[in-house]
């Protein structure tokens, strides 16, 4: 039965590749890159080991714990479990239950997280080549280890499962996602400024990670990583201990993935409760003419699909990207709040009908007027994203501490606003790419499709910086040069400019719209 | 206006006279003679259609007249290329080469006025699914043009009629197959449109709601509206059209009244006379449970 699950699951990615050849080749270089990452892993802990065993266990016991995080926690909130093998298929086959999750479990190591993830601990072990008993321990470790990643994350995906079936749910969870995914950066560039202050007590440092590393293999992910440490350093007891927890904790998640799944077996899935909206919301609101309803259409979708609100929610972190990138608010970077504000709002409806997906054949059987469905698309953002704009260049002018810039700050965001919604209205209507389809969690990248995202959002990216040179140059003088005079010239530039742009971006983009809507409804089709 | 020229006469609707549209059954291949202009008293009136996606030839050449007023049926086995004929008719799809005349007007010379006169029903195709009912029909209307009253009133009445006025509040994305079949034929009434073109309008709908449908529908007929409708069920096609046409391969096997088309026979049999591949149950013996 394991060997027909893990055959099914060769099958089956054997199966993805027949579909196009540059899948193929994006799944050979994928590989050929996590192989290397896993080298590197195994070659640093084997050099580490050799040359100082305590830090290789504290280091192995850290990233290995982790690693387990990850394994249990990532697909409840970004890429929901692999779902290649998904127990529901097998409903119909009477497998016994024991059998199938043992199938299930293996097979579940057969794809490329898991390979890699087994790759790394296996390899990682030979840390420990120099004492023979050190390693056979760090080898179980590896394999409890690994075991611990598969089942845990089937235990909390399938236990949680009629939690995350929810539509509400998993929208507000995509949508919070969004937070920590940005402020990553930002959270290690300003740990390396901490580090890199004042004098380093790297001795402070090690001292602080040994003790962490100490308490974190006591807990159920970094407790099969910490045997072969333990046998190393000749305690028996610690490793007979941590053996225990290990195993003890893969107890557990088995026989919560095995009660789950039986519960979820016999529980088709449902969506959850529905959702309501009171009245007609946006739609009593704008102007009664299609130009009024595709706005309405667009900006209730800004608020209630995830796929924008996530791009919402973002918004408030810029400041706080800025100022910790700048490293405090004198910075001059801070004055690139606005301005940048302006351009990621401008350029998030590049892409507005590939997100409507197959729905806009509605616009196309209905006829409507380009006109009408560019400027309804544009309005929304111009009109929020022109307040959002104008705010943030009042707050970082005032948190700079310089009012004099102001009007070179607000010519220069006001005209990237307008002149990237321009450069949108245009490229959307002529550069299609596959986006995540509604429903569907922003994080999903469509397969086979980076090439074509590469390509538009290129384009669009060097249309507004080059339609935007002539504002930006005076605004960079004005700001570098500390010329405050220019700046009204950049203020006057840049509204004339960007409406221009504007103009031209949504007229372009509406013929050629009138004359191809059939065939951008066609291409939408095809990503299905 | 285009002005009458000598085309097959134009069928009074529910005439029971043979028809002149009716076709013997047209072999693949160029057909003889010039092709009929296409008929401006029709209310689809289709010539030559053809489309090829990439090998394959999905619509090799359909000419088709649905006159005004007529309750027409297009049956058909999967594949045969309804939903291409249909979407290439109602503006979807630009066909490769070939005509499609809404009430006497080009609808690929002037989309605009072609899809004024026309509702559409789509098939395999998603709605804008984070509005409520409600929104999503106000929304179908005010693209068209319509003004706020008069979408207000319709909307409500519509989603009276399709037993949606509970769910009116409702994110359409919470609906059920059938209650999404429902809003999306409410968005293709709401303009009142000449003629509708429903592609597969009751899968996944319900005995009740379907029994509903089909009453609208008949109402709208007898009004002097015109109704297309695609479908894999025989029965229903022959019991609810006047009309029907026959396509298989991409091409029109059979068109006209149903009786005309059916003869003496069941529409299903007579489908599966024109359509072929039955397959005869020999084998499977140990399927026999006695």
């Amino acid at each position: 039965m394991v060997a027909q699950f893990v055959r099914l699951k060769l099958t089956l990615m054997g199966n993805a590749f027949r579909r196009s050849v540059w899948q193929t080749i994006g799944f050979v270089v994928g590989a050929l890159y996590g192989l290397f990452v896993v080298g590197m892993l195994v070659v640093g802990a084997i050099v580490l080991g050799t040359t100082d065993p305590e830090l290789a266990g504290t280091v192995v016991v850290l990233g290995g714990a982790l690693a387990v995080l990850g394994w249990w926690v990532i697909p409840l909130f970004a890429f929901g479990v692999d779902a290649t093998l998904d127990p529901q298929r097998f409903v119909l086959f009477g497998i016994p239950q024991r059998r199938l999750l043992a199938g299930l479990a293996v097979a579940g190591v057969v794809s490329v997280p898991g390979v890699a993830t087994a790759l790394s601990a296996l390899g990682a072990s030979f840390a420990w080549w120099r004492t023979p008993l050190a390693l056979l321990a760090a080898l179980v470790g590896a394999v409890v280890a690994v075991a611990l990643c598969v089942v845990g994350s089937r235990a909390t995906t399938t236990a949680l499962a009629p939690l995350l079936e929810s539509r509400r749910y998993r929208e507000v969870v995509t949508v919070a996602a969004f937070v920590p995914l940005v402020l990553v950066g930002p959270a290690f560039a300003w740990l390396g400024a901490q580090l890199g202050e004042g004098p380093v007590d790297g001795e402070a440092v090690g001292g602080m990670l040994t003790r962490l590393a100490g308490v974190v293999a006591w807990t159920p992910f970094g407790a099969p990583w910490g045997l072969g440490a333990a046998v190393h350093d000749g305690a028996w007891g610690l490793a007979l201990a941590r053996l225990v927890v290990a195993l003890a904790t893969l107890a557990v998640a088995w026989v919560v993935w095995d009660r789950a799944l039986a519960r979820a077996l016999v529980t088709p899935p449902t969506s959850g409760g529905a959702g309501r909206a009171k009245g007609l919301g946006f739609f009593s609101r704008f102007p009664a003419t299609p130009t009024g309803a595709v706005a309405a259409r667009t900006a209730t979708y800004w608020l209630r699909d995830p796929r924008y609100s996530g791009s919402i929610a973002v918004v408030p972190l810029i400041p706080v990207v800025l100022l910790v990138v700048g490293g405090g608010a004198g910075s001059e970077i801070f004055l690139a709040l606005a301005p940048f504000t302006a351009w990621i709002l401008g350029f998030s409806i590049s892409a507005d009908v590939a997100y409507d997906h197959t729905a806009f054949a509605l616009h196309v059987s209905s006829g409507v007027p380009g006109r009408a469905d560019r400027w309804g698309r544009a309005l929304p953002v111009l009109v929020a994203g022109g307040a959002v704009t104008v705010l943030f260049a009042v707050v970082s002018v005032a948190v700079a501490g310089r009012w004099d810039l102001l009007p070179a700050i607000l010519g220069v965001s006001v005209g990237v606003l307008l002149t990237s919604t321009g450069v949108s209205s245009a490229t959307s209507a002529r550069l299609l790419y596959p986006v995540p389809k509604p429903g569907d969690s922003p994080f999903k990248q469509p397969q086979g499709a980076a090439m074509a995202t590469l390509v538009a959002q290129t384009v669009a990216m060097v249309l507004v910086l080059a339609l935007s040179l002539p504002f930006l140059v005076p605004g960079l003088v004005a700001v570098l040069a500390d010329l405050p005079v220019v700046g009204w010239v950049t203020l006057l530039v840049g509204a004339v400019v960007g409406a221009v742009v504007l103009v031209l971006g949504v007229r372009w983009g509406a013929r050629r719209y009138d004359r191809g809507a059939p065939e951008l409804l066609q291409r939408v089709l095809s990503y299905a | 206006m285009v002005d009458p020229v000598p085309v097959p006469a134009p069928v009074p609707s529910g005439a029971p006279a043979p028809d002149p549209t009716l076709r013997p059954a047209t072999a693949p291949g160029p057909q003889p003679g010039p092709p009929a202009p296409p008929n401006p008293a029709a209310a689809l009136s289709l010539r030559g259609l053809w489309k090829r996606f990439g090998q394959k030839i999905a619509v090799a050449g359909i000419d088709l007249d649905v006159p005004a007023g007529s309750f027409y049926g297009l049956v058909g086995p999967n594949g045969a290329g309804k939903t291409t004929t249909l979407s290439m008719a109602t503006g979807l799809l630009r066909p490769d080469a070939g005509t499609a005349h809404v009430h006497g007007t080009d609808l690929w010379a002037d989309p605009a006025a072609g899809k004024r006169q026309l509702g559409v029903l789509p098939d395999g195709v998603r709605l804008f699914d984070r509005l409520t009912g409600a929104q999503l029909v106000t929304y179908a209307g005010l693209l068209r043009g319509m003004d706020r009253d008069t979408v207000a009133e319709r909307t409500a009445e519509l989603l009276a009629a399709l037993d949606l006025a509970k769910d009116a509040t409702t994110f359409v994305v919470d609906y059920s197959a059938g209650m999404t079949k429902k809003i999306a034929l409410a968005t293709a009434l709401i303009h009142a449109p000449r003629t509708l073109v429903l592609d597969e309008p009751f899968e996944a709908v319900d005995p009740v709601s379907a029994a509903n449908i089909r009453d609208i529908l008949a109402g709208y007929v007898a009004s002097g509206g015109t109704v297309v409708v695609s479908s894999h069920v025989m029965d229903l096609v022959q019991r609810m059209c006047d009309h029907v046409a026959v396509v298989a391969g991409g091409h029109v096997l059979a068109a006209g009244t149903v009786d005309e088309v059916r003869g003496d026979q069941s529409l299903e049999d007579r489908f599966v006379e024109l359509v072929g591949g039955r397959q005869s149950t020999e084998g499977l013996a140990w399927l026999r449970s006695s």
